[in-house]
């Protein structure tokens, strides 16, 4: 009896060690480039590449500013914000009243549905990037804003029909039932008791939706040429560019969707705990 | 007027029959309590009276009036939700007005009611709070308070008292009681709490396993069960019961003793009898022997065991008794009931 509580001791001793350890690792892991990146996009272009590194960049913001007056860097931004916008307002549209059926409704195939709208993530984007591409020619999307959003929407539905799902699902049944009691119909329920407490929510799922569209390149790449994205712009005119401004470049795509992630990260949790499920 | 009837009323989910075909009419200002144990269908009953759940078959009449096939808001009903569904997201005086601005009532209007209402419910003092600022029994106040303020023709309260704790319990059962009295609501209340449906009903219905198996008043399903459950539900401590053999047309032998009973062709019924209508008396019948004596204050209550069946008495407090007397108990004879062991209904 006496050596059992010094055995749990020594256990969680090594668990917390274990777990401490692999914080650290994954956050250095996650932590650096962003730093590396931030660093050398603020240093002279002279210092990127010198060695040793002084930690401490010399806030030169002379890549920066070169960056984002370069040719096109000002039309690419704008078309991303379109697609972006675009993106998170269909996702929302389409996303929620998704997630408010899972959450309320038993319908058959309630579950395969669910499984399904993860399973899209699964399939490679790369796989239907040639077919899409020729159909959207066809119909006459290829190379627009709205044809990219519609590609977008689909990568970042699956997120706002769970994050949705989860939010409704938080949300008591009664609350609902009272409000029809008092004389709501559906509809009416909905608009004045549930919508004003998953609005936060669907903030969140709608900026995160933006960042989905924001990070894409693969897709924007292959259907834009006129209206390509910051990112696929980037990956096109880079390509050859010195060292100091890819960095600079870098830097200016990833700090938003760094911003926009901080501000919803609450409800991404909330998402992963009914996905993992 | 507003009279509920209940038609023929089935429900079932899937396989799973949660009601049987009910019929129970609830007059014009009743005070009904639907009780029963979790799962009996109670709660089932109260939501397709409220339109929340679609009966599978049957009809619902409120005041003359057709409303099983009407949405919630139509039906002239407010509900109270045992978890009081308080809106979060708006004061307490916007959750009592709730009703009434959905009813398009002028702004003198509904500040008449919201005041009249949360005075009565004493919550004047919290309207500008939050439900995250109320504690539990302030929750219930609110949800009561709005479900008067529309003033409904009928009340429905599913188990509105179960979250909160024993004391306040008692507080809020005598208040609401005082206040549904006053307001000419007829009150269905489903509760699975036996001394909130004694101390509140006009009329209690009993349900068990989907069926009503007795409705009648307070004093009447405690005097007079109808059926086996009922009697071993209602009371606290429940009544007792011991197997009677017949002897001859009308006479029966429980525990070695003979009683005059009813005439039945059966051999076999159950005997009952309250543990509060038994005397102590030297030419007692049942000889009961004692194992274990609760002095409860105001009462003792002595468990025992006649031929391996546990009987429980009611003595009076200055009765001195302790483990393993030998008790001569005296039923009082118009107390005796008798039940049939087959169909658990009373004879």
């Amino acid at each position: 009896m006496s050596t059992a509580p010094n055995m749990v001791v020594g256990q969680s001793r090594v668990a917390r060690w274990a777990f401490n350890g692999s914080v650290i690792v994954l956050c250095l892991w996650v932590l650096v480039p962003i730093y590396l990146l931030i660093a050398n996009a603020l240093s002279a272009p002279s210092e990127v590449t010198q060695f040793p590194k002084k930690m401490v960049p010399s806030f030169d913001t002379e890549s920066v500013e070169f960056f984002l007056y370069f040719n096109g860097v000002g039309k690419a931004l704008w078309s991303s914000v379109q697609v972006a916008f675009l993106t998170m307002v269909m996702s929302i549209l389409i996303g929620a009243p998704a997630g408010y059926s899972l959450s309320r409704f038993d319908f058959r195939g309630k579950n395969a549905f669910r499984i399904l709208v993860l399973m899209t993530r699964a399939f490679p984007l790369p796989l239907l990037a040639l077919p899409m591409a020729i159909m959207f020619i066809r119909v006459g999307l290829d190379d627009t804003v709205f044809g990219l959003a519609l590609v977008h929407t689909t990568l970042a539905l699956p997120f706002a029909v769970l994050i949705t799902f989860s939010l409704f699902s938080g949300i008591p049944i009664e609350l609902e039932e009272a409000a029809w009691t008092l004389g709501c119909n559906r509809l009416q329920a909905f608009f004045k008791v549930i919508f004003p407490l998953v609005l936060p929510g669907i903030t969140a799922s709608a900026i995160f939706a933006f960042v989905v569209s924001w990070n894409e390149v693969f897709a924007a790449a292959v259907l834009t040429i006129e209206h390509r994205t910051l990112p696929a712009f980037l990956l096109q005119s880079l390509d050859v560019a010195p060292l100091h401004l890819k960095f600079a470049g870098g830097a200016v795509l990833v700090v938003p969707a760094l911003i926009f992630i901080f501000f919803v990260r609450k409800y991404l949790f909330a998402m992963w705990g009914i996905a993992n499920r | 007027m507003a009279e509920i009837q209940i038609k023929q009323v089935a429900k079932s989910f899937g396989k799973f029959e949660a009601l049987h075909s009910i019929d129970l009419t609830i007059t014009d200002q009743e005070f009904l309590v639907l009780l029963g144990a979790s799962g009996c269908g109670k709660t089932t009953l109260l939501r397709i009276i409220a339109g929340l759940e679609t009966a599978t078959s049957g009809e619902v009449h409120i005041g003359g009036k057709r409303i099983d096939h009407l949405p919630p808001k139509d039906r002239g009903i407010s509900m109270v939700f045992q978890n009081y569904a308080v809106f979060p997201h708006l004061t307490v005086y916007e959750n009592i007005a709730f009703g009434l601005r959905m009813a398009k009532l002028d702004q003198a209007e509904v500040d008449r009611r919201v005041n009249r209402t949360a005075t009565l419910m004493h919550i004047e003092q919290l309207l500008q709070r939050y439900s995250g600022q109320l504690s539990g029994g302030q929750r219930q106040r609110v949800a009561v308070a709005r479900a008067l303020a529309t003033e409904p023709d009928v009340i429905l309260m599913d188990e509105p008292l179960s979250n909160l704790d024993a004391l306040l319990r008692m507080e809020m059962r005598a208040e609401l009681k005082g206040i549904l009295a006053e307001s000419n609501t007829t009150t269905v209340y489903v509760t699975h709490d036996q001394v909130e449906a004694m101390s509140m009903a006009d009329r209690i219905a009993i349900m068990q396993g989907g069926d009503i198996i007795q409705a009648a008043t307070p004093v009447e399903v405690y005097r007079n069960p109808a059926a086996h459950f009922v009697g071993s539900f209602i009371g606290n401590p429940p009544m007792n019961f011991l197997p009677a053999k017949k002897v001859s047309d009308g006479l029966w032998t429980v525990a070695g003793a003979q009683f005059d009973g009813p005439s039945s062709n059966k051999n076999e019924l159950n005997f009952a009898i309250r543990p509060e209508d038994l005397l102590l008396s030297d030419n007692g019948p049942l000889q009961a022997k004692v194992t274990l004596v609760e002095p409860l204050g105001s009462h003792v209550l002595a468990s025992c065991n006649i031929e391996n069946n546990l009987f429980r008495v009611v003595l009076e407090s200055d009765t001195s008794i302790s483990r393993g007397d030998v008790l001569n108990l005296k039923p009082m004879p118009d107390r005796v009931r008798w039940f049939d062991p087959d169909n658990q209904l009373a004879v």
